[in-house]
């Protein structure tokens, strides 16, 4: 597309703006997690930048193991998810039975409930199970993912049929066909999911908070919230070290995937 | 090895409408069998009941006089080369080729003779690393085809395998099927919608139509002796000519189309008389006329300049009807140009069941002078 300089320039002092705008609180904890209590307090320009409350952050709070479970139980659930959600879809492309289509949209209709509208029954679950405090009871509930499925539903119905059927004719059963041909073909959509699935875990909050009651298995966003009451005078610095170093593997996945993420979202949208 | 038998087989949807009616038919082993029809006809449908990859509603199917009704796909010893040739897109050729002898768990170095081998038929061996998208569309067949080869299978399925490709390499890819499978001795089942590849590649040919078997024989016999309109239209190109025709006994002459005339010799018997037939007449059976033999002057409506022969369209009262003159002729649009119309040159058929009465007598006589 070309456009004449002047409209040129003026489009892209409006989009500096409204970047500055948006990425404004993001740019005041960046900034603030380098300033002392006082400076901050006091509202006024930084005076001195330094590493303090960083060092503060994982001296004060076992935030090391907070990351730690947050990455165990991230990487469980996208791993749960990425198993189930291609085994159902799967299903719902090669196999055929009765009623396939009907279980599929009801499948889909559970996307219209709204996780938190679940959380009791789940919480029952998980407590008669016995599974509060445990890394299965932070992930399990996650794992099955209506979304997921629909995705790489839309994806693998690109595979056409005759692949299964020359596989059929060869003598490959369902699941080597599942691994070797339908998962290879479809590597960018389950990338896709698996980031999206990571992402969602990793800033994830209600239900930690309920399933978790020891700070042996908790997430780094309960710790977070943790640095913010601990004290009557919140120590902002600390926090937003805090904060800082809990955004940056979201910050590094989405710069990595943003192509891929973008691509394989609305993939499923426009067929 | 590789026989197969179809006993009295059909298949339903929904126990609905049949795609395919009481199917009678036996393949012999090594046979170039060709199964062709117009789409919906049910052909694709039949094959991948051969293959077992379609349920049989009812009758029996046997391969090698065993009954195989329901015995998966795999275990049936045959091979099978898809309209899209089904390629593995995230493998390499030669893993393509080898994906089936890998699932069937054949030892490594087997493999390995059989891959430079079959490569090496199939003009591969530069491509074996190459992906599939990074292939052109006769190269990616090859592969496909190569797929079936390297199985050793003695029965091989195709599925409209050259549909996709563009009419020199089909001609050219149509020679080496054929010559593969007569050197390898495959009993092969093809199907097609495509009559001139039916002609030129088939041993035996089954013409198919909304499920049912119109008829099965040598590509010849079915060009020369079909056995009814369907057929006659489907068979050859430009198709034969039809049209309405009553033979008067009285006058001793039979009446095309309330249009043209054709004296009848009285000891002609076998055709109904004052009847309704339809009259079928080859391209290449209306002759240019000479000054002794003309019998009909007709007035030309169209000219096709081809090189070595010229195809002339005549109306034919409700009918278009094409002769195929061999050499080059000047005629233009408009001109009206003698013919010679031979009543041995007829096929005759029931208009109202479309089944022949009497196949053109001079047919094979001509077909040995003309060529």
């Amino acid at each position: 597309m070309t456009m004449p300089i002047s409209k040129k320039i003026i489009f892209y002092i409006l989009l500096i703006i409204s970047a500055l705008v948006v990425f404004a609180p993001t740019l005041m904890a960046f900034v603030m997690s380098f300033m002392s209590n006082k400076d901050i307090m006091t509202g006024s320009l930084p005076t001195s930048l330094s590493f303090d409350n960083y060092v503060k952050a994982f001296g004060q709070f076992p935030l090391l193991k907070y990351l730690f479970n947050s990455l165990i139980v991230s990487i469980v659930i996208m791993l749960g998810q990425l198993i189930l959600s291609s085994l159902a879809a799967y299903a719902f492309v090669f196999l055929e039975f009765k009623g396939r289509d009907v279980l599929f949209y009801v499948f889909i209709a559970t996307m219209m409930v709204p996780f938190e509208a679940s959380i009791i029954p789940n919480f029952h679950i998980i407590r008669d199970l016995g599974w509060i405090d445990t890394y299965q009871g932070l992930s399990i509930p996650f794992f099955a993912l209506a979304f997921g499925t629909f995705l790489l539903r839309q994806n693998f119905k690109q595979i056409p049929k005759e692949l299964r059927e020359a596989s059929q004719i060869a003598g490959m059963g369902d699941f080597k066909f599942y691994l070797s041909v339908v998962l290879p073909i479809s590597r960018t959509s389950l990338l896709t999911l698996g980031v999206y699935g990571f992402l969602t875990s990793w800033n994830m909050y209600l239900w930690p908070l309920l399933a978790t009651t020891n700070d042996n298995v908790r997430t780094v966003q309960i710790g977070l919230k943790q640095l913010q009451t601990q004290e009557q005078l919140n120590d902002w610095g600390v926090i937003m070290a805090g904060a800082i170093i809990v955004v940056i593997p979201t910050l590094i996945l989405l710069f990595l995937g943003q192509n891929k993420l973008q691509k394989g979202l609305t993939e499923g949208a426009l067929k | 090895m590789g026989q197969i038998d179809l006993i009295n087989i059909s298949k339903s949807y929904d126990k609905q409408k049949s795609v395919l009616d009481e199917i009678n038919l036996s393949i012999e082993e090594g046979e170039f069998f060709v199964l062709v029809g117009p789409s919906g006809s049910g052909k694709s449908t039949l094959l991948r009941m051969i293959a077992g990859l379609e349920d049989i509603t009812s009758g029996t199917l046997k391969i090698n006089d065993k009954v195989v009704n329901h015995m998966p796909p795999k275990d049936r010893n045959l091979s099978m080369v898809f309209q899209n040739y089904a390629l593995y897109p995230h493998l390499s050729v030669e893993q393509n080729i080898l994906f089936g002898l890998n699932a069937k768990k054949i030892d490594k170095q087997e493999q390995q003779k059989r891959l430079t081998e079959t490569a090496a038929t199939m003009g591969l061996t530069e491509l074996l690393k190459r992906k599939p998208r990074e292939l052109s569309g006769g190269q990616r067949q090859r592969v496909a085809l190569a797929r079936s080869v390297v199985s050793e299978a003695p029965l091989c399925l195709m599925d409209e395998p050259l549909s996709n490709l563009d009419a020199k390499l089909r001609a050219h890819m149509r020679i080496e099927i054929r010559r593969l499978q007569k050197r390898l001795g495959l009993t092969m089942v093809y199907v097609t919608h495509d009559q001139v590849e039916a002609m030129t590649m088939g041993d035996r040919i089954m013409v198919l139509n909304d499920g049912k078997i119109q008829q099965v024989g040598k590509p010849i016999t079915l060009y020369n002796e079909p056995a009814n309109l369907f057929v006659a239209s489907f068979i050859g190109t430009p198709k034969m000519n039809l049209g309405k025709a009553v033979l008067n006994e009285e006058q001793g002459q039979l009446l095309i189309e309330d249009m043209l005339n054709l004296k009848v010799n009285p000891n002609v018997d076998d055709i109904p008389r004052n009847e309704n037939v339809t009259i079928g007449i080859r391209a290449e059976h209306i002759f240019p006329g000479t000054d002794e033999n003309t019998t009909h002057h007709l007035e030309v409506v169209n000219v096709e300049q081809l090189g070595n022969e010229t195809s002339i369209a005549f109306d034919i009262g409700s009918e278009l009807w094409t002769a195929k003159w061999p050499g080059q002729w000047d005629i233009t649009v408009g001109d009206v140009v003698p013919v010679k119309i031979d009543m041995d040159n007829l096929c005759f058929f029931h208009s109202d069941t479309g089944d022949l009465i009497k196949s053109a007598k001079a047919g094979k006589k001509q077909e040995v002078v003309l060529i």
